[in-house]
């Protein structure tokens, strides 16, 4: 962004009146690379650490901390309460890792569904939790570590996701909208762990997919594509949010015309 | 041409002893070509005609050329990419070098299209120059109708022009759709399955042209060679041939050129086009392809490896068209449930036939739009002045309600984005714009209007008594004033010069009879002419300076 | 355009306010006022910097030529980068340096000869503008009435209007003519009716319920609550004409509480314990409604926002659809595996003229 500056401090210094005639050349390229800049900060795939240590985590400490922070909607002993919020009976670990992992729990209010927030609990406390929440019932677990490492089939789990997970997530996984104001999140980013916790447990109102509907190899694959995405960055540039021909259109309407108006403008003026 | 002459035509040699420098080799080849090339074209005749041409100088007067220097950007790269496309819809195995889609079965148009991209050096980037450059087009034809709609430049003798340029937008729009198609992507395969439910939804013919476009049943295996043909042969004909009518006709009919000192109906005031518009407008070609360039090198579009190959089961979040097919997919979002009947043993899907008719309609107006207005106002006089929209407020107030109602639509085609980008539900964004299709025209038309005429309002205050100089005297009385400044002829000309239309007085004709049409006229013409600030005479002036 | 003056060289600026015969066409409802102000001509020119220092006039110079040098610089990186980056196979990072540094080349080859010769023109050629008179579009009366008159000659001496069966004959072969190419479009499709096509799929009885895109087999046990699964009939990759049979065929299959489910008399059997298929195609233009909410039991349509209530048989909740989405009837075989009961009872998809 060096250049950003000395063409805005060139620009003040030659101002008689009248801008400088290159200074419409140099707001195009500021305003390309600006945006170009914020884009990139936009799709910034910057992550939490990763979540996964299982120290002195232990069913006590985990009922502690349920009565604390979620008894007053599950209930004392997590039976729900009617119109508030479910049981947790048989929802298993992997459900409390992802709701709690991902900071959608505590709720910090009700809405149309949870928001991601920042995480309120360390590693040990949320294994502490899910384990104390999988001794109720049985459920589903953490996964095994062997389906996380995206080292799977990227082009079976890019076909699958387009089948199975696109329609809400976009192709790209930039998400989006579902009724009611409730929405499917973007996925970039977003821990192997939760990916296929959330696949498995299915948060909210996202249906679930049992290992017969995608076996945990497929579910790898999916992860290995998300995580695809993540490492290789568009081979066209700068990928405007992945939002397709809307923000396609207004880019070309407000940058593109806008830059070559610029330039009418600047045709047209008087020379000094 | 018959030459007379009887000596031989003066050849630039050295027997030409009229300068006192001798030519340098330069010239004299240059003079030679020439020469050569007159004496088979009498192409001076040509150069005399317009090499001296006079071109008006406003920025608003380039947005036409920068759908020109579009359209040749996307005539250029798209003869590069036909280099390397297959249209063809026979289903292959991808072995190409992208690693989400190796192994993939897909079609040869879908695969060919991928080598473009990750195979060829320079094809990811000429898809993207064709891409963007056609974006760019359609959006710069819009800017240019919505500057010819808004300072009536439409208007006698450019009605035709005008008609002739709507051909171009909807040939634009057209080329633009079946380009977007032939990738035979997942998000292209739904826009065509969209546009498959909507011939079917046509009364009587849908099923059959459906039929027939895609060679069977949809999806087919023909869709992208006839589009392949259409989109690079048929359309492009046609769009250079009357490309070339409108600027023809351009050239014939002068460029029309703001009010100003000097400028008038009967003249044009300008650069000439040798040498400076030729500079200015040649360079203009490069800076926008440049700037074309420019985006495609840095901004991705239309990814079309993340989408995958077409397939009639997946779809992603988001689908939309291009944005200028947006309007359309806009208006089929905004019909309420149930509009679709069974009746006479037939289905009426009153939800596609409402589309297919209010947006034909809606184009309809704005293709005919120069004609109405000269019906209204009588007026047959060629019009060589562009008005200030400010001095039409009846036009442009029905401007910015169609720009509106189009707004509208082509925000409907983004309702789920709207939802997810400000947080609201996609129903109130569908149910708000609902109210605003109908609302919105309306408020703006007021709106605008009252903005025009209070904008005339001012102009006349300073055109009469002058602009406020924030120079304060006291008066000896005690009282203070500001002492207002009068303009000077120049400015004052800008302020006063433009037409002033009255309505039309219904009056029997020759058998003393008030016609219908005459009737709708009159009703028309009192609606656009009954609020309106006349311009300030000499006698205005004279009178208010006697007040004074 | 034929009779062209020289460019009027700064000759009658505003003087050109000839004050000329009144029109002869009607101004319509204009309102022509007689003490309407008088053009003042054009201001006198102002000279420019370039104009005025001989200094100034050089260094536009040397930028103008700059530019232009930079341009080559430009297309020559834009050719050294078509060397230097090449694409690697596999590795979109290579793509994107690639298109990145051509790009840059190219566009800076472009921009530079742009911006160079606007500049030239703005400020090293001639700045004050010129004046050109206008003539009325349509042509001098003698024009016309020659015109006219080569119109009635060629009328005589063809006989045109007079030999009228001659003429109308030859509209009426004029209008014949083009006949043939609307025929000749009839075999962009094949023979077979389209009706029948649209109102049948693949589905037949007994046809397994089968997973998209691998085609393996479901079995009821599988389907466990709040679970949505991609559906295609069992054989479908194995045909001719996939893409098409998808098109009507795809399915999704969910399964929600028994209670949950309002059946209307007649579909008691459809369902099994809770199980549900229908079709995926919208009933409004064809987009696959794949959205499928577990709580709230709502599909989506991503195209035009389409809602469908799956405890209703798939009635429309909102968006424009108007038709509910065709319920396919299932059961369950002797290996526990899901199949078709029949083919659907309606056409799926999107409304046409000929559906009842």
């Amino acid at each position: 962004m060096a250049k950003n500056t000395t063409a805005r401090t060139s620009g003040t210094a030659n101002r008689r009146g009248r801008r400088h005639p290159l200074a419409t050349v140099a707001l195009l390229v500021i305003g390309l690379l600006s945006t170009g800049g914020a884009y990139a900060l936009f799709t910034g795939t910057a992550s939490a650490a990763p979540a996964t240590v299982h120290t002195q985590a232990s069913t006590e400490e985990g009922k502690k901390l349920f009565a604390a922070n979620c008894a007053t909607c599950h209930g004392l002993s997590a039976q729900g309460v009617a119109g508030v919020a479910p049981s947790l009976y048989g929802v298993g670990a992997a459900s409390v890792d992802f709701q709690v992992g991902t900071g959608r729990m505590p709720l910090a209010n009700q809405g149309p569904q949870a928001e991601q927030k920042p995480v309120q609990f360390t590693n040990e406390q949320i294994a502490s939790l899910a384990q104390y929440v999988a001794s109720l019932a049985p459920g589903p677990g953490i996964p095994s570590s062997k389906y996380l490492q995206a080292n799977g089939n990227s082009s079976t789990g890019a076909e699958l996701f387009r089948i199975n997970c696109a329609m809400c997530h976009n192709v790209a996984g930039a998400g989006g909208a579902l009724t009611e104001g409730k929405f499917a999140p973007a996925l970039s980013g977003v821990l192997p762990q939760h990916i296929y916790e959330a696949m498995v447990t299915g948060p909210q109102n996202m249906p679930v997919f049992n290992d017969k509907n995608l076996t945990p190899t497929q579910k790898a694959d999916i992860i290995t594509y998300l995580k695809y995405l993540d490492k290789n960055p568009s081979p066209g540039g700068f990928d405007l949010g992945n939002l397709g021909p809307v923000a396609e259109g207004l880019f070309i309407w407000i940058f593109g015309l806008g830059a070559v108006v610029g330039v009418t403008i600047w045709i047209a003026a008087k020379a000094n | 041409m018959t030459v007379t002459e009887t000596k031989p035509p003066v050849a630039p040699t050295a027997t030409e002893p009229a300068s006192t420098v001798p030519p340098s080799r330069g010239s004299r080849f240059t003079g030679a070509a020439a020469n050569y090339i007159d004496e088979r074209t009498s192409i001076s005749g040509l150069v005399k005609e317009l090499g001296r041409k006079i071109f008006p100088d406003h920025w608003s007067f380039m947005l036409g050329e920068v759908a020109l220097y579009s359209f040749v950007v996307i005539l250029l790269s798209g003869t590069f990419l036909t280099f390397f496309f297959q249209p063809s819809m026979a289903s292959v195995n991808y072995a190409g070098s992208y690693p989400p889609l190796k192994g993939l079965d897909m079609s040869a148009a879908y695969s060919s299209t991928l080598n473009i991209s990750f195979d060829i050096r320079g094809g990811l980037l000429f898809r993207q120059i064709h891409h963007w450059a056609a974006l760019l087009f359609i959006a710069a034809i819009g800017l240019h109708m919505l500057r010819v709609y808004f300072t009536g430049a439409f208007r006698k003798p450019r009605e035709l022009n005008w008609v002739i340029g709507f051909v171009l937008f909807v040939l634009a729009m057209a080329e633009g759709f079946t380009g977007y198609s032939l990738p035979d992507d997942l998000l292209s395969g739904n826009g065509l399955r969209i546009i498959d439910g909507l011939i079917k939804g046509i009364p009587v013919v849908g099923t059959w042209i459906s039929y027939l476009l895609f060679g069977g049943e949809f999806p087919g295996t023909k869709v992208v060679a006839l589009f392949y043909s259409v989109h690079i042969l048929l359309l492009p004909a046609i769009l250079v041939a009357a490309l070339g009518l409108h600027l023809l006709l351009m050239v014939v009919n002068k460029h029309t050129q703001f009010a100003g000192p000097g400028r008038t109906n009967e003249n044009v005031v300008g650069v000439p086009i040798l040498p400076t518009f030729a500079a200015k407008a040649g360079g203009f070609f490069f800076v926008v392809f440049g700037v074309i360039v420019l985006i495609a090198s840095l901004f991705t579009i239309n990814p079309i490896w993340t989408y995958g190959p077409y397939d009639p089961s997946p779809v992603s979040a988001g689908t939309q068209p291009d944005w200028y097919i947006g309007f359309a997919d806009g208006m089929l979002r905004l019909i309420p449930p149930g509009w679709e009947i069974v009746w006479l043993n037939h289905t009426w899907s009153f939800n596609i036939i409402i589309v297919i008719l209010v947006l034909p309609l809606f184009l309809g107006l704005v293709a005919f739009y120069p004609f109405i207005e000269g019906w209204i106002t009588g007026d047959k006089r060629e019009h060589h002045i562009a008005e200030r929209p400010r001095n039409a407020p009846t036009r442009t107030a029905i401007g910015a309600a169609g720009v509106t109602f189009y707004a509208v639509l082509w925000a409907a085609a983004s309702s789920d984005l709207m939802a997810t980008h400000f947080q609201i539900t996609i129903e109130g964004v569908i149910h708000v714009l609902q109210a605003l299709f109908f609302l919105g025209p309306i408020i703006a038309f007021f709106v605008t209007k009252r903005i025009c005429l209070g904008l005339q309002k001012k102009d006349h205050e300073i055109a009469l008594h002058g602009f406020e100089s924030g120079r304060i005297v006291r008066l000896p009385g005690g009282e203070y004033i500001e002492v207002h400044e009068q303009l000077d002829d120049y400015e004052r000309w800008r302020l006063v010069s433009y037409n002033e239309y009255k309505p039309v007085m219904l009056r029997p004709d020759s058998k003393g009879r008030i016609t219908a049409g005459e009737r709708a006229r009159a009703a028309l013409s009192r609606w656009f002419f009954e609020d309106r600030i006349s311009p300030v005479t000499t006698t205005d002036i004279e009178r208010s300076a006697g007040h004074h | 355009m034929a009779q062209h003056d020289d460019g009027g060289e700064n000759a009658t600026a505003g003087s050109a306010v000839v004050k000329s015969e009144p029109p002869v066409v009607s101004p319509g409802t204009a309102v022509i006022p007689s003490d309407a102000f008088e053009n003042p001509g054009l201001p006198p020119h102002r000279l420019r910097a370039t104009d005025l220092d001989p200094h100034k006039d050089r260094v536009a110079e040397r930028r103008v030529y700059t530019l232009f040098f930079l341009s080559i610089v430009g297309s020559l990186f834009a050719v050294a980068s078509y060397v230097a980056f090449p694409i690697i196979p596999g590795n979109t990072m290579s793509v994107r340096l690639n298109t990145l540094m051509l790009g840059l080349g190219i566009a800076l080859g472009l921009l530079a000869i742009g911006i160079g010769a606007i500049y030239w023109s703005k400020n090293l050629m001639r700045g004050d503008e010129l004046t050109e008179s206008r003539h009325p579009i349509r042509g001098s009366a003698a024009t016309r009435e020659r015109a006219v008159e080569i119109f009635k000659e060629g009328n005589e001496e063809s006989g045109f209007g007079r030999r009228t069966l001659i003429r109308n004959t030859l509209i009426g072969a004029l209008v014949a003519t083009p006949l043939p190419a609307v025929v000749l479009f009839r075999d962009l499709a094949p023979a077979a009716d389209p009706v029948a096509q649209l109102e049948h799929t693949m589905w037949a009885k007994g046809t397994r319920l089968t997973h998209d895109p691998t085609g393996v087999p479901i079995k009821a046990a599988d389907v466990t609550l709040g679970s949505v699964f991609h559906v295609i009939p069992e054989g479908l990759n194995d045909k001719a004409d996939r893409l098409e049979e998808k098109a009507k065929a795809a399915v999704l299959l969910m399964r929600l509480l028994p209670a949950d489910l309002h059946i209307s008399p007649g579909r008691e059997s459809w369902n099994y314990n809770g199980i549900v298929a229908y079709s995926k195609i919208c009933t409004h233009v064809g987009c696959p409604v794949a959205l499928y909410e577990q709580q709230t039991h709502h599909l989506l349509c991503p195209c035009h926002s389409s809602t469908f209530d799956v405890t209703n048989e798939c009635e429309v909740i909102f968006g424009p659809a108007k038709r509910p989405l065709p319920q396919l009837p299932i059961a369950v075989d002797s290996e526990g595996y899901l199949v078709a009961q029949s083919d659907f009872h309606e056409p799926v998809g999107p409304s046409f003229w000929e559906r009842t």
